[in-house]
């Protein structure tokens, strides 16, 4: 097996992060496709109307099927009905979550948080390391031993990719972590990225979410059912599989270790249910290389910078099967990555680290 | 003894915005309100390095093109994480339609 077919360490706390920080990956400058400030800040511009409608449509479509759900209980109805609740539960709360973390879904603050408090136990991420986690995942983005949301190493582990469908691997993790947290104990990889100064807050929240699993617990004692189960935390768990694709979809099978968002991020074109599930996420380019456009004016910014970026995917189907199938190489071939031509208007992809250019006498030093 | 440096000219920066001004190796953001007043802090970000200049300003507001951390870029005050170090801030006037800042 050749030097370049060795597997990788992708913790955080391995000898990974300092090879990138070597290489110049680490809190790197990204490329950016140029769009005109003044166009940028009509991008930028929050509004508190959309997320609000968006909101309410989704507590509304939860509400309904879960009376639906409720009712169909110890019949052969209640499985597609729990489905609907499972998924209208987890697949907007990932996204409500994400994009509230931003703090970018609504114009005012406080609407961020309380969504994105509510939304960060839907789907069992502690509320304050996952904040972190993101912030991250931003700065290095699947750079290897950078980034702790890389959701497949190279070559892929096929028994985790099963099981997370039915998030058995990240959920366990989050309460687990929630349970430490609550005792207040930081594992030494979350240390790489949450500060000490947020330890505290996060205990806090670990320990109100215990106090409700205690109270789902008691609930289906006192009920004698798994019923309040089904309605509160096992949809993070049955509900997953949508959640599982759309975040397959985001980045696998494309670059690691690079600096460019076109390379390491794909954007999909979606069906409007399914961009209303994950508000807008499927623009995921647009969105790490501009993180601060909320996600209703994702559209336009695809737009904007479309003849500079790859052809995006054409549908979720299209773009999963291409993540299959790029997995499957990935198991021979570690190496194995999708090449995406640009269009003739773009800009060529950045790799690495920007050149120095030679500083004039008395000049910083700058980059090209 | 600190200096006043000219840095741009007050039209330069539409209300509510920001630009960069770098100086002496150092760099900086100044800001004009919608009331067209103007404010200067540090250029680069407490959290990473990044450019503030790229961010959005939203009443007294910065925030930053990153990861939406948010500044008071009145008082340097750092609002929300993860920027959670406050920003240096520095004395500006405008005379005779050109921005001023003091630095040391
Ligand atoms: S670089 Fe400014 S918030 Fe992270």
């Amino acid at each position: 097996m050749s030097a370049s077919q060795e597997k990788r360490d992708y913790s955080l706390t391995g000898p990974e992060g300092g090879k990138a920080r070597e290489r110049g990956l680490v809190a790197a400058e990204w490329y950016a496709s140029p769009i005109p400030r003044k166009r940028m800040k009509e991008l930028m511009k929050r509004k508190d109307g959309p997320a609000i409608r968006d909101t309410i449509l989704w507590i509304v479509l939860l509400a309904g099927a879960g009376v639906l759900a409720y009712f169909s209980w110890g019949t052969l109805w209640a499985v597609p009905a729990f489905l609907v609740y499972g998924i209208l539960y987890t697949s907007p709360g990932d996204s409500r979550w994400h994009e509230c973390g931003h703090g970018t879904a609504f114009k005012t603050p406080w609407m961020n948080e309380v969504v994105y408090q509510f939304a960060s136990f839907l789907v069992l991420r502690p509320a304050t390391p996952w904040r972190w986690s993101h912030a991250r995942h931003h700065t290095d983005t699947y750079v290897v031993g950078r980034d702790p949301e890389i959701h497949q190493p190279r070559p892929p582990v096929w028994r985790v990719i099963i099981i997370q469908f039915a998030h058995l691997v990240g959920g366990p993790k989050d309460i687990k972590r929630m349970f430490m947290h609550a005792f207040g104990v930081v594992g030494k990889e979350e240390r790489d990225f949450i500060p000490e100064s947020e330890f505290r807050k996060s205990f806090r929240e670990s320990r109100v979410y215990l106090l409700i699993f205690a109270c789902v617990i008691a609930a289906c004692f006192y009920t004698g059912s798994i019923l309040p189960a089904m309605f509160v935390v096992l949809p993070s768990f049955y509900g997953a599989g949508l959640m599982v694709i759309f975040g397959m979809i985001q980045h696998l099978g494309l670059h690691e270790d690079v600096l460019d968002h076109r390379l390491n991020s794909r954007t999909v074109y979606m069906n409007p249910v399914f961009r209303f599930l994950y508000w807008n996420m499927n623009y995921h380019i647009e969105h790490h290389m501009f993180p601060m456009v909320p996600y209703h004016a994702l559209p336009a910014l695809h737009e904007e910078i479309k003849a500079d970026c790859p052809r995006p995917n054409r549908s979720t189907w299209e773009a999963f099967r291409e993540v299959i199938h790029a997995l499957l190489k990935q198991r021979k071939d570690r190496n194995y990555t999708i090449q995406r031509e640009l269009p003739p208007t773009a800009q060529p992809y950045q790799y690495g680290p920007k050149p120095i250019i030679a500083e004039a006498p008395g000049e910083q030093p700058t980059t090209s | 003894m600190a200096d006043w440096v000219a840095a741009c000219a007050a039209d330069d920066i539409e209300e509510e915005d920001v630009i960069r001004f770098d100086h002496e190796g150092r760099s900086f953001a100044i800001y004009r309100s919608e009331d067209s007043d103007y404010y200067a802090t540090d250029g680069f970000c407490t959290h990473e390095r990044v450019h503030l200049a790229d961010g959005l300003v939203m009443g007294a507001v910065i925030e930053c093109p990153k990861h939406n951390g948010r500044f008071d870029y009145t008082s340097g005050k750092a609002k929300k994480t993860p920027a959670c170090v406050d920003l240096r801030t520095y004395p500006v006037k405008v005379e005779a339609g050109t921005v001023y800042i003091q630095v040391d």
